[in-house]
Protein backbone atom coordinates (compact mmCIF):
# COMPACT_ATOMS: atom_id res chain seq x y z
CA UNK A 1 0.00 0.00 0.00
CA UNK A 2 1.46 3.37 -0.94
CA UNK A 3 1.66 6.49 1.22
CA UNK A 4 -1.45 8.37 -0.68
CA UNK A 5 -3.48 4.90 -0.48
CA UNK A 6 -3.65 4.82 3.48
CA UNK A 7 -4.77 8.33 3.77
CA UNK A 8 -8.03 8.70 3.86
CA UNK A 9 -8.37 12.88 2.99
CA UNK A 10 -9.87 14.45 1.11
CA UNK A 11 -12.75 14.80 1.93
CA UNK A 12 -15.48 15.26 -0.39
CA UNK A 13 -19.02 17.09 0.38
CA UNK A 14 -21.29 17.15 -2.49
CA UNK A 15 -24.95 18.32 -2.46
CA UNK A 16 -25.05 18.18 1.20
CA UNK A 17 -28.70 18.73 2.67
CA UNK A 18 -29.51 18.02 6.13
CA UNK A 19 -32.93 19.33 7.90
CA UNK A 20 -34.43 18.86 11.24
CA UNK A 21 -37.75 20.05 12.68
CA UNK A 22 -38.92 21.08 9.30
CA UNK A 23 -35.06 23.23 8.72
CA UNK A 24 -33.32 23.32 6.11
CA UNK A 25 -29.88 23.28 8.37
CA UNK A 26 -27.32 22.88 5.90
CA UNK A 27 -28.42 23.80 2.42
CA UNK A 28 -26.73 22.11 -0.61
CA UNK A 29 -22.65 22.51 0.68
CA UNK A 30 -20.70 20.75 -1.98
CA UNK A 31 -16.51 21.12 -1.50
CA UNK A 32 -13.59 19.37 -0.57
CA UNK A 33 -11.34 19.38 2.54
CA UNK A 34 -7.89 18.28 1.77
CA UNK A 35 -4.62 17.32 3.70
CA UNK A 36 -2.68 20.46 4.60
CA UNK A 37 -4.04 23.92 5.53
CA UNK A 38 -5.95 24.37 8.92
CA UNK A 39 -9.63 24.72 7.60
CA UNK A 40 -11.58 27.01 9.68
CA UNK A 41 -15.55 26.99 9.52
CA UNK A 42 -16.78 30.46 10.65
CA UNK A 43 -20.05 31.74 10.80
CA UNK A 44 -22.25 32.94 13.60
CA UNK A 45 -24.21 31.01 16.07
CA UNK A 46 -27.12 28.83 14.35
CA UNK A 47 -25.13 28.75 10.86
CA UNK A 48 -24.87 25.42 10.37
CA UNK A 49 -21.34 25.04 11.65
CA UNK A 50 -21.89 22.54 14.04
CA UNK A 51 -24.03 20.47 12.16
CA UNK A 52 -21.93 20.36 9.05
CA UNK A 53 -18.52 19.22 11.20
CA UNK A 54 -21.05 16.72 12.39
CA UNK A 55 -21.82 15.27 9.29
CA UNK A 56 -17.93 14.95 8.05
CA UNK A 57 -17.27 13.39 11.25
CA UNK A 58 -20.20 11.04 10.50
CA UNK A 59 -22.47 11.77 13.76
CA UNK A 60 -25.10 13.12 11.24
CA UNK A 61 -26.54 11.30 8.20
CA UNK A 62 -27.14 14.27 5.51
CA UNK A 63 -30.84 14.08 4.29
CA UNK A 64 -29.28 13.63 0.72
CA UNK A 65 -26.45 14.35 -1.16
CA UNK A 66 -23.10 12.60 -0.56
CA UNK A 67 -20.04 12.61 1.71
CA UNK A 68 -16.90 10.88 0.81
CA UNK A 69 -13.83 9.83 2.14
CA UNK A 70 -10.73 8.93 -0.45
CA UNK A 71 -10.64 5.76 1.05
CA UNK A 72 -13.42 3.45 1.36
CA UNK A 73 -12.47 1.65 3.73
CA UNK A 74 -15.03 2.44 6.95
CA UNK A 75 -13.06 1.30 9.69
CA UNK A 76 -9.90 3.26 8.50
CA UNK A 77 -11.92 6.19 7.82
CA UNK A 78 -13.29 6.12 11.70
CA UNK A 79 -9.99 6.12 13.26
CA UNK A 80 -8.41 8.29 10.91
CA UNK A 81 -10.29 11.13 12.67
CA UNK A 82 -10.94 12.83 16.09
CA UNK A 83 -13.28 15.32 17.76
CA UNK A 84 -13.25 17.43 20.18
CA UNK A 85 -16.38 18.96 21.60
CA UNK A 86 -17.39 22.52 23.05
CA UNK A 87 -18.45 20.58 26.26
CA UNK A 88 -15.82 18.23 27.06
CA UNK A 89 -17.64 14.78 28.28
CA UNK A 90 -15.22 12.76 30.63
CA UNK A 91 -15.54 9.29 32.00
CA UNK A 92 -15.85 9.13 35.89
CA UNK A 93 -12.20 7.49 35.85
CA UNK A 94 -9.00 8.98 36.19
CA UNK A 95 -7.54 10.94 33.46
CA UNK A 96 -4.98 8.44 32.02
CA UNK A 97 -8.14 5.80 31.95
CA UNK A 98 -10.24 8.11 29.74
CA UNK A 99 -7.31 8.31 27.40
CA UNK A 100 -6.86 4.53 27.52
CA UNK A 101 -10.58 3.92 26.66
CA UNK A 102 -10.08 5.71 23.66
CA UNK A 103 -6.70 3.90 22.54
CA UNK A 104 -9.15 0.35 24.23
CA UNK A 105 -11.25 1.39 21.30
CA UNK A 106 -8.73 2.24 18.57
CA UNK A 107 -7.72 -1.16 18.95
CA UNK A 108 -3.96 -0.48 20.19
CA UNK A 109 -2.41 -2.93 21.48
CA UNK A 110 -2.24 -3.09 25.06
CA UNK A 111 0.84 -3.13 25.72
CA UNK A 112 1.69 0.40 24.03
CA UNK A 113 -1.27 1.85 25.14
CA UNK A 114 0.18 3.62 28.31
CA UNK A 115 3.25 4.58 27.02
CA UNK A 116 1.23 6.19 24.40
CA UNK A 117 -1.21 7.64 26.97
CA UNK A 118 1.58 9.12 28.89
CA UNK A 119 3.14 10.79 26.02
CA UNK A 120 -0.17 12.48 24.93
CA UNK A 121 -1.02 13.33 28.08
CA UNK A 122 2.73 15.03 28.22
CA UNK A 123 2.32 16.90 25.29
CA UNK A 124 -0.79 18.98 26.89
CA UNK A 125 0.59 19.21 30.29
CA UNK A 126 -1.22 17.26 32.10
CA UNK A 127 1.40 13.73 32.78
CA UNK A 128 1.10 15.18 36.39
CA UNK A 129 -2.50 14.74 36.94
CA UNK A 130 -2.50 11.59 35.09
CA UNK A 131 -4.03 9.49 37.91
CA UNK A 132 -6.31 11.99 39.22
CA UNK A 133 -10.53 11.46 38.65
CA UNK A 134 -11.29 13.01 35.16
CA UNK A 135 -14.32 14.99 36.51
CA UNK A 136 -12.24 17.23 39.09
CA UNK A 137 -10.21 18.57 36.82
CA UNK A 138 -11.09 22.06 35.72
CA UNK A 139 -12.84 22.76 32.46
CA UNK A 140 -9.54 23.93 30.97
CA UNK A 141 -7.71 21.43 31.71
CA UNK A 142 -10.86 19.12 30.72
CA UNK A 143 -10.78 20.46 27.32
CA UNK A 144 -6.76 19.95 27.36
CA UNK A 145 -7.56 16.03 28.77
CA UNK A 146 -10.25 16.05 25.41
CA UNK A 147 -6.96 17.28 22.96
CA UNK A 148 -4.93 14.69 24.90
CA UNK A 149 -7.19 11.69 24.29
CA UNK A 150 -7.72 12.79 20.55
CA UNK A 151 -3.61 13.36 20.71
CA UNK A 152 -2.93 9.50 21.81
CA UNK A 153 -4.87 8.28 18.56
CA UNK A 154 -2.77 10.41 16.28
CA UNK A 155 -5.58 10.65 13.71
CA UNK A 156 -5.25 12.40 10.25
CA UNK A 157 -7.79 14.96 10.86
CA UNK A 158 -8.62 16.31 13.98
CA UNK A 159 -12.33 18.29 14.18
CA UNK A 160 -12.97 21.00 16.57
CA UNK A 161 -16.28 22.50 17.73
CA UNK A 162 -15.99 25.61 19.02
CA UNK A 163 -12.96 24.50 21.77
CA UNK A 164 -12.75 27.23 23.55
CA UNK A 165 -15.84 28.89 23.47
CA UNK A 166 -16.71 27.95 27.43
CA UNK A 167 -13.31 29.25 28.43
CA UNK A 168 -11.29 32.29 30.16
CA UNK A 169 -8.67 33.91 28.14
CA UNK A 170 -5.65 31.67 30.06
CA UNK A 171 -7.40 28.26 29.00
CA UNK A 172 -8.46 29.37 25.94
CA UNK A 173 -4.28 30.50 24.87
CA UNK A 174 -3.09 26.69 26.37
CA UNK A 175 -5.42 25.05 23.90
CA UNK A 176 -4.62 27.11 20.85
CA UNK A 177 -1.10 25.97 21.87
CA UNK A 178 -1.98 22.41 21.49
CA UNK A 179 -4.17 23.28 18.30
CA UNK A 180 -0.95 24.65 17.31
CA UNK A 181 1.00 21.43 18.03
CA UNK A 182 -1.27 19.50 16.46
CA UNK A 183 -1.28 21.48 13.19
CA UNK A 184 2.49 21.40 13.51
CA UNK A 185 2.59 17.80 13.74
CA UNK A 186 0.55 17.29 10.16
CA UNK A 187 -2.82 16.96 11.74
CA UNK A 188 -5.45 18.06 9.58
CA UNK A 189 -7.17 20.95 11.54
CA UNK A 190 -10.96 21.33 10.66
CA UNK A 191 -12.47 23.74 13.48
CA UNK A 192 -15.68 25.91 13.69
CA UNK A 193 -15.68 29.16 15.74
CA UNK A 194 -17.50 32.40 15.75
CA UNK A 195 -14.44 33.83 16.88
CA UNK A 196 -12.52 36.18 14.69
CA UNK A 197 -9.52 36.43 16.58
CA UNK A 198 -9.01 32.47 17.00
CA UNK A 199 -10.12 31.98 13.03
CA UNK A 200 -7.02 34.38 12.22
CA UNK A 201 -4.40 32.98 14.94
CA UNK A 202 -5.09 29.22 13.93
CA UNK A 203 -6.20 29.12 10.34
CA UNK A 204 -4.85 28.61 7.23
CA UNK A 205 -8.38 29.01 4.98
CA UNK A 206 -11.95 29.63 5.97
CA UNK A 207 -14.89 28.87 5.09
CA UNK A 208 -17.48 30.92 5.70
CA UNK A 209 -21.36 29.97 6.60
CA UNK A 210 -24.44 31.62 6.49
CA UNK A 211 -27.97 30.44 6.96
CA UNK A 212 -26.85 26.63 6.21
CA UNK A 213 -25.22 27.24 2.66
CA UNK A 214 -21.27 27.88 1.89
CA UNK A 215 -21.14 31.38 1.04
CA UNK A 216 -17.17 32.09 0.62
CA UNK A 217 -13.80 30.14 1.05
CA UNK A 218 -10.39 31.74 0.83
CA UNK A 219 -7.51 31.72 2.37
CA UNK A 220 -7.33 33.42 5.85
CA UNK A 221 -5.95 36.45 5.06
CA UNK A 222 -7.68 37.54 2.03
CA UNK A 223 -10.83 36.42 3.76
CA UNK A 224 -10.16 39.43 6.40
CA UNK A 225 -9.08 41.68 3.96
CA UNK A 226 -11.20 41.68 1.41
CA UNK A 227 -14.35 39.48 1.71
CA UNK A 228 -16.15 38.54 -1.44
CA UNK A 229 -19.23 38.37 0.05
CA UNK A 230 -21.68 40.44 1.39
CA UNK A 231 -22.51 38.35 4.18
CA UNK A 232 -18.98 37.68 5.29
CA UNK A 233 -18.04 41.48 5.18
CA UNK A 234 -20.71 42.14 7.39
CA UNK A 235 -19.66 39.00 9.72
CA UNK A 236 -16.45 40.86 9.88
CA UNK A 237 -17.93 44.26 10.83
CA UNK A 238 -19.62 42.35 13.47
CA UNK A 239 -22.68 43.87 12.20
CA UNK A 240 -24.54 40.03 11.72
CA UNK A 241 -27.53 39.68 13.24
CA UNK A 242 -26.70 37.11 16.38
CA UNK A 243 -28.93 34.61 16.80
CA UNK B 1 -55.04 -6.01 74.66
CA UNK B 2 -52.01 -4.85 75.48
CA UNK B 3 -50.77 -1.32 74.53
CA UNK B 4 -48.18 0.11 72.68
CA UNK B 5 -46.03 1.30 74.82
CA UNK B 6 -46.34 -2.25 76.69
CA UNK B 7 -45.67 -4.16 73.39
CA UNK B 8 -42.77 -1.57 72.64
CA UNK B 9 -41.20 -2.43 76.16
CA UNK B 10 -41.24 -6.10 76.00
CA UNK B 11 -40.08 -5.46 71.71
CA UNK B 12 -36.62 -3.81 73.23
CA UNK B 13 -36.03 -6.54 75.54
CA UNK B 14 -36.05 -9.21 72.77
CA UNK B 15 -33.98 -7.27 70.82
CA UNK B 16 -31.46 -6.92 73.49
CA UNK B 17 -31.68 -10.05 74.81
CA UNK B 18 -30.39 -11.04 71.76
CA UNK B 19 -33.08 -13.70 71.42
CA UNK B 20 -32.46 -16.64 69.13
CA UNK B 21 -35.62 -17.38 67.26
CA UNK B 22 -35.37 -13.42 66.43
CA UNK B 23 -31.84 -13.90 65.31
CA UNK B 24 -32.83 -16.69 62.37
CA UNK B 25 -35.06 -14.80 61.45
CA UNK B 26 -33.53 -11.66 60.93
CA UNK B 27 -30.74 -13.44 59.36
CA UNK B 28 -32.55 -15.57 56.88
CA UNK B 29 -34.45 -12.24 55.49
CA UNK B 30 -31.37 -10.88 55.19
CA UNK B 31 -30.05 -13.95 52.90
CA UNK B 32 -33.25 -13.70 51.03
CA UNK B 33 -33.64 -10.35 49.89
CA UNK B 34 -30.12 -9.71 49.15
CA UNK B 35 -29.68 -13.03 46.81
CA UNK B 36 -32.56 -11.47 45.48
CA UNK B 37 -31.06 -8.03 44.62
CA UNK B 38 -27.72 -9.50 43.14
CA UNK B 39 -29.19 -11.50 40.93
CA UNK B 40 -31.96 -8.97 40.07
CA UNK B 41 -29.27 -6.59 39.63
CA UNK B 42 -26.73 -8.56 37.13
CA UNK B 43 -30.12 -9.23 35.19
CA UNK B 44 -31.47 -6.03 35.04
CA UNK B 45 -28.87 -3.37 35.42
CA UNK B 46 -27.36 -4.78 31.57
CA UNK B 47 -31.16 -5.40 29.86
CA UNK B 48 -31.99 -1.68 31.51
CA UNK B 49 -28.20 -0.30 29.67
CA UNK B 50 -29.62 -2.38 26.46
CA UNK B 51 -32.86 -0.45 26.48
CA UNK B 52 -31.68 2.65 27.26
CA UNK B 53 -28.86 2.55 24.16
CA UNK B 54 -30.88 0.20 21.93
CA UNK B 55 -33.03 1.22 18.82
CA UNK B 56 -35.22 -1.46 18.20
CA UNK B 57 -39.03 -2.22 17.03
CA UNK B 58 -40.92 -2.88 19.84
CA UNK B 59 -38.57 -0.82 22.38
CA UNK B 60 -41.41 1.71 23.32
CA UNK B 61 -43.90 -1.15 23.98
CA UNK B 62 -40.61 -3.18 26.11
CA UNK B 63 -40.44 0.33 28.03
CA UNK B 64 -43.75 1.07 29.03
CA UNK B 65 -44.36 -3.18 30.09
CA UNK B 66 -41.22 -3.16 32.23
CA UNK B 67 -42.64 0.39 33.65
CA UNK B 68 -45.82 -1.48 34.59
CA UNK B 69 -44.09 -4.54 36.03
CA UNK B 70 -42.33 -1.98 38.86
CA UNK B 71 -46.22 -2.58 40.43
CA UNK B 72 -45.84 -5.79 40.08
CA UNK B 73 -48.24 -7.58 42.68
CA UNK B 74 -45.91 -9.54 45.08
CA UNK B 75 -48.79 -11.99 45.76
CA UNK B 76 -49.47 -12.66 41.49
CA UNK B 77 -45.62 -12.93 41.67
CA UNK B 78 -46.17 -15.61 44.42
CA UNK B 79 -48.71 -17.67 42.92
CA UNK B 80 -46.91 -17.85 39.84
CA UNK B 81 -43.41 -19.23 40.93
CA UNK B 82 -45.65 -21.08 43.25
CA UNK B 83 -47.36 -22.81 40.27
CA UNK B 84 -44.10 -23.12 38.51
CA UNK B 85 -42.24 -24.85 41.22
CA UNK B 86 -45.42 -27.02 42.15
CA UNK B 87 -44.61 -30.68 42.36
CA UNK B 88 -47.58 -31.13 39.03
CA UNK B 89 -45.88 -27.36 37.82
CA UNK B 90 -43.22 -27.68 34.90
CA UNK B 91 -40.01 -27.32 37.63
CA UNK B 92 -41.82 -29.34 40.61
CA UNK B 93 -39.04 -31.75 39.62
CA UNK B 94 -36.84 -29.38 41.60
CA UNK B 95 -38.10 -29.52 44.91
CA UNK B 96 -37.66 -26.44 45.59
CA UNK B 97 -41.48 -25.09 46.90
CA UNK B 98 -41.41 -24.16 50.39
CA UNK B 99 -37.46 -23.71 50.74
CA UNK B 100 -35.46 -20.27 50.68
CA UNK B 101 -34.26 -20.86 46.54
CA UNK B 102 -37.90 -20.36 45.85
CA UNK B 103 -38.51 -17.48 47.95
CA UNK B 104 -35.13 -15.75 46.03
CA UNK B 105 -36.72 -16.71 42.76
CA UNK B 106 -39.84 -14.83 43.55
CA UNK B 107 -38.43 -11.54 45.10
CA UNK B 108 -36.05 -11.79 42.22
CA UNK B 109 -39.50 -11.39 39.52
CA UNK B 110 -40.81 -9.00 41.46
CA UNK B 111 -37.80 -6.52 41.79
CA UNK B 112 -35.85 -7.05 38.65
CA UNK B 113 -37.69 -4.96 36.82
CA UNK B 114 -37.58 -2.05 39.01
CA UNK B 115 -33.66 -2.36 38.62
CA UNK B 116 -34.33 -2.67 35.14
CA UNK B 117 -36.71 0.32 34.38
CA UNK B 118 -35.22 2.72 36.79
CA UNK B 119 -31.53 1.91 35.25
CA UNK B 120 -32.99 2.52 31.97
CA UNK B 121 -34.41 5.64 32.49
CA UNK B 122 -30.97 6.59 34.10
CA UNK B 123 -28.76 4.80 31.27
CA UNK B 124 -30.58 7.02 28.92
CA UNK B 125 -30.40 10.18 30.34
CA UNK B 126 -26.95 9.81 30.64
CA UNK B 127 -26.61 8.84 27.17
CA UNK B 128 -28.13 12.04 25.93
CA UNK B 129 -24.80 13.41 27.22
CA UNK B 130 -22.52 10.94 26.42
CA UNK B 131 -23.89 9.50 22.85
CA UNK B 132 -21.63 12.08 20.91
CA UNK B 133 -18.46 11.28 22.40
CA UNK B 134 -18.72 7.94 22.34
CA UNK B 135 -19.74 7.39 18.68
CA UNK B 136 -17.00 9.43 17.83
CA UNK B 137 -14.80 7.84 20.02
CA UNK B 138 -16.34 4.24 18.61
CA UNK B 139 -18.20 3.21 21.00
CA UNK B 140 -21.85 2.01 20.58
CA UNK B 141 -24.15 -0.60 21.08
CA UNK B 142 -23.44 -2.75 23.95
CA UNK B 143 -19.94 -1.17 24.83
CA UNK B 144 -21.47 2.01 25.13
CA UNK B 145 -24.14 0.61 27.63
CA UNK B 146 -21.30 -0.87 29.67
CA UNK B 147 -19.26 2.48 29.41
CA UNK B 148 -22.66 4.01 31.10
CA UNK B 149 -23.31 1.35 32.93
CA UNK B 150 -19.82 2.32 34.76
CA UNK B 151 -20.19 5.33 34.84
CA UNK B 152 -23.33 6.11 36.60
CA UNK B 153 -22.64 3.78 39.05
CA UNK B 154 -23.20 5.91 42.13
CA UNK B 155 -26.31 7.31 40.98
CA UNK B 156 -27.36 3.19 40.17
CA UNK B 157 -26.62 2.59 43.80
CA UNK B 158 -29.96 4.36 44.49
CA UNK B 159 -31.74 2.25 41.92
CA UNK B 160 -30.43 -0.99 43.62
CA UNK B 161 -31.65 0.53 46.69
CA UNK B 162 -35.05 0.42 45.87
CA UNK B 163 -35.13 -2.92 44.84
CA UNK B 164 -33.72 -3.96 47.90
CA UNK B 165 -35.95 -1.84 50.17
CA UNK B 166 -39.09 -3.23 47.93
CA UNK B 167 -37.27 -7.12 48.63
CA UNK B 168 -36.98 -6.74 52.29
CA UNK B 169 -40.48 -5.64 52.64
CA UNK B 170 -43.00 -7.93 51.03
CA UNK B 171 -44.67 -10.42 52.29
CA UNK B 172 -47.06 -11.71 49.73
CA UNK B 173 -44.38 -13.41 47.03
CA UNK B 174 -42.77 -15.31 50.15
CA UNK B 175 -45.28 -15.91 51.83
CA UNK B 176 -47.01 -18.57 49.30
CA UNK B 177 -43.71 -20.13 47.73
CA UNK B 178 -41.78 -19.79 51.41
CA UNK B 179 -44.93 -21.53 53.39
CA UNK B 180 -43.84 -19.57 55.83
CA UNK B 181 -42.42 -23.03 57.83
CA UNK B 182 -40.84 -22.21 60.98
CA UNK B 183 -37.39 -22.12 61.14
CA UNK B 184 -36.90 -23.13 57.95
CA UNK B 185 -38.61 -20.26 55.65
CA UNK B 186 -39.88 -18.04 58.26
CA UNK B 187 -38.51 -14.25 57.56
CA UNK B 188 -39.16 -11.07 59.31
CA UNK B 189 -42.60 -9.75 57.14
CA UNK B 190 -44.05 -13.53 56.93
CA UNK B 191 -43.30 -13.76 60.91
CA UNK B 192 -45.20 -9.85 61.31
CA UNK B 193 -47.83 -11.35 59.48
CA UNK B 194 -48.24 -14.00 61.70
CA UNK B 195 -47.89 -13.27 64.91
CA UNK B 196 -49.84 -9.89 64.64
CA UNK B 197 -52.60 -12.77 63.85
CA UNK B 198 -51.69 -14.81 66.77
CA UNK B 199 -51.92 -11.94 68.61
CA UNK B 200 -48.14 -11.73 70.10
CA UNK B 201 -47.59 -8.21 69.36
CA UNK B 202 -43.89 -8.04 71.24
CA UNK B 203 -42.44 -10.60 68.75
CA UNK B 204 -44.31 -8.76 65.89
CA UNK B 205 -43.50 -5.52 66.80
CA UNK B 206 -39.76 -6.18 67.40
CA UNK B 207 -39.28 -7.44 64.04
CA UNK B 208 -41.05 -4.43 62.33
CA UNK B 209 -38.40 -2.16 64.49
CA UNK B 210 -35.46 -4.50 63.44
CA UNK B 211 -36.73 -4.33 59.86
CA UNK B 212 -36.98 -0.70 59.90
CA UNK B 213 -33.24 -0.09 61.40
CA UNK B 214 -32.19 -2.43 58.97
CA UNK B 215 -33.62 -1.14 56.03
CA UNK B 216 -31.88 2.37 57.33
CA UNK B 217 -29.06 1.06 58.18
CA UNK B 218 -28.76 -0.30 54.49
CA UNK B 219 -29.40 2.72 52.89
CA UNK B 220 -27.14 5.02 55.01
CA UNK B 221 -24.47 2.62 54.23
CA UNK B 222 -24.40 2.64 50.79
CA UNK B 223 -25.48 6.73 50.84
CA UNK B 224 -22.54 7.23 52.88
CA UNK B 225 -20.20 4.84 50.03
CA UNK B 226 -21.78 6.78 47.37
CA UNK B 227 -21.18 10.01 48.75
CA UNK B 228 -17.61 9.28 49.91
CA UNK B 229 -16.64 7.60 45.97
CA UNK B 230 -18.38 10.29 44.81
CA UNK B 231 -16.18 13.12 46.26
CA UNK B 232 -13.36 11.14 45.18
CA UNK B 233 -14.68 10.62 41.24
CA UNK B 234 -16.73 13.89 40.56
Amino acid sequence: MTASAARILPLALCDVRFAAGGRELIDGVSTEIGAGPATIILGANGAGKSVLMRLMHGLLQPTSGAIAWQSADTERVRRGQAMVFQRPVMLRRSVLANVLYALDLARVPAAEREHQALDALREVGLAEVARRPARVLSGGEQQRLALARAWALHPEVLFLDEPTANLDPSATREIETVIKAFDASGTKIVMATHNLGQARRLGDEVLFIHQGRLVERAPVDEFFRQPSSAEAAAFIRGELPWF
Amino acid sequence: MPSLAHALLEAFGLIAAGDATLGRIVALSLAVSLSAVVLATALGLPLGAAIAVGRFPGRRVLIIVLNALMGLPPVVVGLVVYLLLSRAGPLGELGLLFTPPAMVIAQTILIMPIIAALCRQAVEDAWLEYEEQLRSLGSSGLHAALTLVWDIRFSLVTVVLAGLGRALAEVGAVIIVGGNIDGVTRVMTTTIALETSKGDLPLALSLGLVLIALVVLLNATAQLIKEAAQRRYG
